[in-house]
């Protein structure tokens, strides 16, 4: 019956520390958005091909910020050979576009602008359905969509990983437990509370973050929600029980800080932000032991080409592999206080 | 004489750092016995070597007829460490409540027993507050509390009176006593403060990780020839070298 009191009181002082509450929920959903925006922005005016049409139709696509370069003659070489965004073929059947793709979210705006431009001249309210080629990729393709599944992994991680490291690390150095070894609670006792009584937290935080990401912006999702979360919540745990075994060697919170570019911030180079197919076997090969690695492929399996939780068992697994051994350490790093 | 620690040939080192050597030590049921000696002499570690929180190098320690460290045993014990080992952002009921429960007590006693060990060290009023807001002498005595709140045999308070005034440290040692004679309680207090050396039953000098004396006070003053507790140190440490 020791576990429940140690839950209840692990999560009270965490509720109790409105900072960190705020860190652990709303710093992943500002920190994702951020890079929404940074990866999704472009400022500069699309450069667009026009062939045919009128002036008013010109006119329209000026107002909407597009650089009109009229052709009398016009095809995909030269977007390549103009750095063209974009080509606009119009002809009595209709609308031709043809779109360059480098920047996928550059493509989306123009091709939305030049849809609406379409329609103002139509004077219909309703977009004219217009056919889109691409030279790159293709209509759904958006940096931030391959991106997105490995943030989420990765915020889930980073944050979970902090807290419950500091928090286990504050009870270190206070002394408490040291003080609790002095009670007949067992020390597997202590290592699972925290990892429930932390472990709620992560549920929740889990749980905002993917549906933050795919409500609010607009994250591709094609596989089910309830498996991202699966996948999220097995990485959680992995980062708890890391946390709490790191926070084992530091004697302070800003020793525990020092562990960020030792231990995070690796993981996202090998978690497929940059291709790894591409990397010398021995970097490859480190990636293995990166518990992001598994996670990330798993959610991006997922979210972007809507696999099922049987297609990543095998992610699943080794995450389960890295848990299991990390709580077995921290077990095993408490005799260090007590030998029972 | 029923002895409820015995410490036998006990020895502690960090690296050739010698915290404690070969320490023998017998602490009698029922008796209040101070540790004394200076900061560093260590008292702590042979302290939480008896709780079981620290691990001797080589030695044993036995509590109540058991081998040192044992999980059964930590019912019957009450240990008040030097710092205060508190939560900070929980009130000073939601900590002793805490640590009340970590031990196998029944609901209706763990509410007696908080509200008795509250009242012992004057805190009733205060146990809404968040133990932040606390002064130093405030969670001293909640230390203490947590101490004896599931009512232990045998007490272990490291260094309990710093930093609490004198009035309220008069009031704590009479409480002390009072644990002792009624209940029965063995109570190990260090200290460092001579007059407090003076109200143990029993006490041993604690100098450079060795026992320089022990026996009672009115006895270590008679051998030494000393009028008070700080000659007999003294005596007995020149007397060492």
């Amino acid at each position: 019956m020791r576990i429940p009191v140690l839950i209840k009181r692990i999560m009270l002082q965490l509720l109790r520390d409105k900072r960190t509450m705020a860190l652990l929920f709303f710093a992943p959903l500002i920190v994702l958005t951020l890079m929404y925006f940074f990866f999704n922005g472009d400022n500069e005016n699309p450069q667009l091909g026009v062939v045919g049409g009128n002036v008013q139709l010109v006119a329209a696509l000026e107002n909407a910020s597009i650089d009109v370069i009229s052709y009398n003659e016009a095809d995909r070489q030269t977007i390549i050979t103009d750095e063209l965004d974009g080509l606009l073929e119009v002809d009595e059947g209709g609308f031709q576009i043809t779109l360059e793709n480098n920047d996928p979210s550059t493509s989306r705006v123009l091709l939305m602008q030049i849809t609406q431009a379409a329609a103002m001249q139509s004077g219909t309210s309703a977009p004219a359905s217009i056919d889109a080629e691409y030279i790159y990729g293709d209509a759904e393709t958006e940096f931030f969509d391959v991106l997105g599944p490995i943030l989420v992994g990765f915020f889930v991680f980073f944050f979970v990983f902090l807290i419950s490291g500091i928090g286990l690390l504050k009870e270190r150095v206070s002394g408490t437990l040291e003080r609790l070894l002095a009670t007949p609670i067992r020390r597997w006792e202590i290592v699972l509370a925290y990892l429930i009584g932390f472990g709620i937290f992560a549920i929740i935080q889990t749980v905002i973050v993917v549906f933050y990401s795919i409500q609010v912006l607009d994250m591709v999702m094609v596989g089910q929600v309830w498996h991202v979360i699966i996948v999220n919540l097995m990485l959680a745990l992995v980062a708890l029980s890391l946390g709490i075994l790191l926070s084992t060697f530091a004697s302070s919170e800003f020793q525990m800080v020092q562990f960020i570019p030792v231990v995070v911030v690796p993981q996202i180079f090998f978690a497929g932000i940059i291709p790894l197919e591409g990397m010398a076997d021995w970097l490859q090969n480190i990636s293995r032991i990166m518990p992001l690695y598994y996670a990330a492929d798993a959610l991006k399996a997922i979210m972007y080409r809507g696999e099922g939780l049987t297609d990543v068992t095998g992610n699943l697994l080794a995450l389960a592999t890295f848990a299991a051994i990390f709580i077995f350490l921290n077990i095993i790093a408490l005799k260090r206080y007590r030998k029972l | 004489m029923n002895s409820s620690i015995s410490i036998n040939k006990l020895s502690k080192a960090y690296g050739k750092t010698e915290i404690l050597n070969q320490v023998d030590l017998q602490i009698a049921g029922g008796e209040i016995f101070g540790l004394i000696g200076p900061s560093g002499s260590g008292k702590t570690t042979l302290v939480k070597m008896i709780v079981g929180i620290d691990s001797p190098s080589s030695g044993t320690v036995e509590v109540l007829g058991k081998r040192v460290p044992n999980l059964l045993l930590l019912q019957d014990l009450g240990y008040m460490a030097q710092s205060d080992a508190l939560y900070p952002e929980l009130t000073g009921k939601e900590n002793l409540s805490f640590f009340a429960s970590l031990y196998k007590m029944k609901k209706s006693r763990l509410k007696e027993r908080i509200a008795y060990a509250a009242d012992l060290v004057q805190l009733t009023d205060e146990l809404g507050k968040k133990v932040s807001a606390y002064s130093g002498g405030m969670k001293r005595r909640l230390s203490l509390a947590i101490a004896l709140v599931h009512d232990p045999k045998i007490l272990i308070l490291d260094e309990p009176t710093v930093g609490i005034d004198p009035e309220l440290r008069l009031s704590i040692w009479s409480e002390l006593m009072l644990l002792k004679r009624e209940q029965g309680k063995t109570i190990i207090v260090t200290t460092h403060v001579m007059d407090e050396a003076e109200k143990c039953d029993r006490i041993a000098l604690v100098r450079e990780g060795g026992i320089l004396a022990s026996g009672t006070p009115a006895e270590l003053k008679k051998v030494y020839g000393a009028a008070d507790l700080e000659g007999v140190f003294l005596q007995a440490g020149r007397g060492a070298l």
